[in-house]
């Protein structure tokens, strides 16, 4: 590059119109190797993705009960069927989800996202 | 039974007044947040300057379909327990919306799906794919949207004949079509907003009356229900809609598959999270999002067991526009005429609404991918890419219009439920692989993406919802081979297994550096309101824009959009926002050259070495050339109390 071998000056026309390659060294991959990113990728999907299963298999167990076992479904618990109660069984667990999310995001996320974040945006702290 | 109880329900004089007022209101408003002039991020991603609490009550209002509003009161009323699980699957998915999508599509996409994907993937097929994938979903969801007005129509303005319905219809698309060119997705926004408050009100106060008249116990509403219901306790039970053998059993399954995925890969549903400035705006506006819908789908499910209860099933479903007429007789028995007039104007609000979103995704995705990027290669100007999106508009309206015209009184229901398998089918496979699978390559998205798109429109072609059955769309043939009248168990599947299948088979190496790029970009949403120095891409152009219709809620809505105007409006192409106190950059004369091949000289900070740092430095050049600035970074500490502190991105000063 200019500023190492060559005289810095100005950049020869060809390169400055010929299209930008990416540098094998650019500053994503670096940023993707530091330990922080490769850490909050990691916190990111150790949440997700179990939430994300359980709720799925929560949901299709809600399904399956539905499908298959009509008859407990339909024994009235307190006044209420048991087939409603398992829907807002189903209410009750994404909006328990959503708020832990909110809350492991805010606390676990947030700080080292701005971590790698400000790095590469060269802030100063 | 009675014979079929009169149409004419209400005033409709008083319907229409109560829906030109709502109209005209929101005109007002669209008309002030209109005026600062269209710029291509305030046309397609409304400047970027919403909160998260507002995005999220227009993503409600974006979200809650006349289908989802009136469909699912009628179908509790009619079916219990069984019509209240379409309510519990589309709501289900909004947590993956939550986890997956919101945060990361702010992060990496400024205006379509597309930006996402060629952050990481090539550029052109992959782009023509994901326009092609959003038209045509957005397209088929505007024609349901629209063919199902020709029902409340009937119901609401008692105009039963076709030819009055289609003058109607028409009217509401013309009315779409105004508002979306006046206020682009900044008026869209505020249409959702003012649509999404007046119906979370108005149920609320329905709900509160419906358990008011019933001692506030649920159980005394369902016991009512059941009392008034034809097929009596069973209303309480599972079975009533799908109570068959294994193939209805395999169809609800079908449906929910569809139901669960579709919702984070709807089109114009993405196309909302980058109304926000930054990614915590975007995670805040899915939780208001889950809070808004979740309790407005709760109301829903006594408003239904209440249509039943004070209406009856009977007359529910004499009356034109058949269950979905359910909320609207309801309202009726409750409030009188002015409590129908009221539901009359929601549920033409959220028509308006949802089809004014759906438009703007659809021309969003034309101008910008197709006409700006596919056709002139990147090098339309923001003017002429704005004049193309508003013709697109324009042409997207009318023909969805004329389509919703034509199909009205078809038996077209299976086509919302279609939209949202497509979106499953194609969109979200693609997304997720991109955003989390190292080995994912832009063949793989090809075939997830049309592929994923054939199958579904394939399989519901040859199904018994098109063909077949005396409920089908054309039930005059039958080309139905395929069992289901939904095929989102066989489409998702295949989307999904097409996009690992395409990568493996495509002959195409994974670019590793580009899927460092997309999570880095998606992770931290380094490069959004910020430069990134050293990323090769292009610097965001000066200026800066307003469109705020409240003008003292400056600490928020002033965001600038400076990248507004940049050739291709990619993400990459700069950040979306700037620091006040940072001067607008000018802008340099030339792109950064390239590095050596291979090279190890970790950033270019082009004005400190050509010297020129005053006049062509775009990047502040922050160190030395050829100083180990890849070893400066772990000199901080990195889980300090300082980086603990909230970002304060664009949209908080």
């Amino acid at each position: 590059m200019t500023g190492r071998g060559g005289s810095p000056t100005t950049y020869p026309p060809d390169r400055v119109t010929a299209p930008v390659r990416r540098p094998r060294g650019d500053v994503w991959c670096e940023a993707a190797a530091t330990p922080e990113f490769v850490a909050l990728r990691r916190r990111l999907l150790r949440f997700v993705v179990p939430a994300t299963v359980l709720f799925l298999l929560w949901f299709c167990l809600y399904l399956g009960l539905n499908a298959w076992t009509k008859d407990v479904l339909s024994v009235r618990v307190g006044g209420l069927p048991v087939v409603l109660l398992l829907a807002l069984g189903q209410f009750a667990s994404t909006f328990a989800l959503t708020a832990a999310y909110n809350r492991y995001a805010t606390r676990r996320l947030d700080p080292l996202a701005a971590v790698v974040r400000d790095r590469l945006e060269e802030r100063a702290p | 039974m009675t014979p079929v109880l009169p149409p004419a329900v209400g005033d409709p004089v008083l319907n229409v007044a109560v829906f030109a007022v709502f109209l005209l209101v929101v005109l007002v408003v669209v008309l002030r947040v209109s005026r600062s002039g269209a710029t291509r991020s305030s046309y397609y991603a409304g400047g970027h300057g919403f909160t998260g609490p507002e995005n999220g009550l227009a993503l409600s209002g974006d979200f809650l379909s006349a289908a989802t509003f009136l469909g699912i009161v009628g179908a509790v009323a009619v079916s219990g327990p069984d019509g209240f699980g379409y309510a519990v699957a589309a709501f289900v998915a909004w947590l993956l919306a939550l986890f997956f999508v919101a945060e990361l599509i702010r992060n990496t996409g400024r205006y379509t799906l597309a930006d996402v994907l060629t952050v990481r993937l090539r550029e052109r097929p992959v782009r023509a794919a994901a326009a092609t994938s959003t038209v045509v979903i957005s397209i088929m969801y505007l024609l349901a949207q629209l063919a199902g007005a020709g029902g409340l129509v009937a119901l609401l303005l008692d105009v039963t004949d076709p030819a009055g319905q289609a003058v109607v219809i028409a009217c509401v698309g013309g009315l779409m079509i105004v508002y979306v060119l006046i206020g682009g997705m900044t008026g869209t926004t505020w249409l959702q907003i003012a649509k999404a408050t007046l119906l979370l009100a108005t149920g609320a106060v329905m709900t509160a009356y419906v358990l008011g008249t019933h001692g506030l116990s649920l159980t005394r509403l369902l016991d009512a229900a059941a009392a008034r219901h034809p097929a009596g306790d069973a209303v309480l039970r599972p079975g009533l809609l799908y109570g068959g053998g294994l193939l209805a059993q395999a169809d609800l399954l079908s449906l929910a598959i569809g139901g669960v995925l579709g919702v984070a890969g709807l089109p114009h549903i993405l196309m909302r999270f980058y109304t926000v400035p930054t990614a915590r705006q975007a995670r805040s506006s899915v939780t208001w999002a889950i809070w808004l819908i979740g309790g407005f789908f709760l109301l829903t499910l006594v408003l239904g067991y209440g249509a039943a209860a004070l209406v009856g099933p009977e007359r529910i479903l004499a009356a034109p526009g058949g269950v979905n007429s359910a909320a609207p007789l309801l309202a009726l028995e409750i409030g009188g005429e002015v409590g129908l007039a009221l539901v009359s104007a929601i549920a033409f609000a959220t028509i308006l609404a949802v089809v004014a979103g759906l438009t703007i995704t659809a021309a969003a995705a034309f101008a910008h991918d197709v006409y700006a990027n596919l056709i002139r290669r990147g090098r339309a100007t923001a003017a002429e890419e704005i004049r193309v999106a508003r013709r697109a508009t324009l042409v997207i309206g009318v023909l969805g219009t004329a389509g919703g015209v034509l199909a009205n009184g078809q038996n077209i229901a299976f086509l919302v439920s279609l939209t949202f398998t497509a979106a499953a089918s194609a969109n979200l496979p693609t997304l997720l692989y991109s955003l989390f699978w190292r080995g994912f390559t832009s063949t793989g998205a090809l075939w997830s993406m049309y592929g994923g798109l054939a199958v579904t429109v394939g399989l519901i072609t040859v199904s018994p919802a098109v063909s077949g059955t005396p409920e089908s769309m054309l039930p005059g043939i039958d080309i139905a081979v395929f069992p289901l009248t939904n095929p989102g168990l066989v489409s998702v599947p295949a989307g999904f297994l097409l996009g690992w299948l395409g990568s493996k088979l495509g002959g195409e190496r994974p670019d590793a550096a580009a899927f460092a790029r997309i999570s880095v970009r998606a992770f931290s949403g380094a490069g959004v309101a910020r430069p990134v120095p050293g990323d090769p891409s292009l610097p965001p152009p000066e200026g800066r824009h307003r469109r705020t219709p409240w003008r003292p809620a400056r600490d928020r809505r002033d965001v600038g959009s400076p990248a507004d105007d940049t050739d291709t409006g990619r993400i990459s192409d700069g950040p979306i926002g700037l620091d006040d106190d940072r001067p607008a950059p000018s802008r340099p004369s030339a792109y950064p050259a390239p590095g050596p091949a291979g090279g190890t000289l970790p950033r270019r900070v082009p004005g400190a070495a050509t010297g020129a740092s005053g006049t062509g430095a775009f990047f502040r050049p922050a160190t030395p050339v050829g100083a180990a600035v890849r070893d400066e970074p772990r000199e901080r500490p990195a889980y300090g109390p300082r980086d603990a502190r909230p970002h304060p991105g664009p949209g908080r000063r």
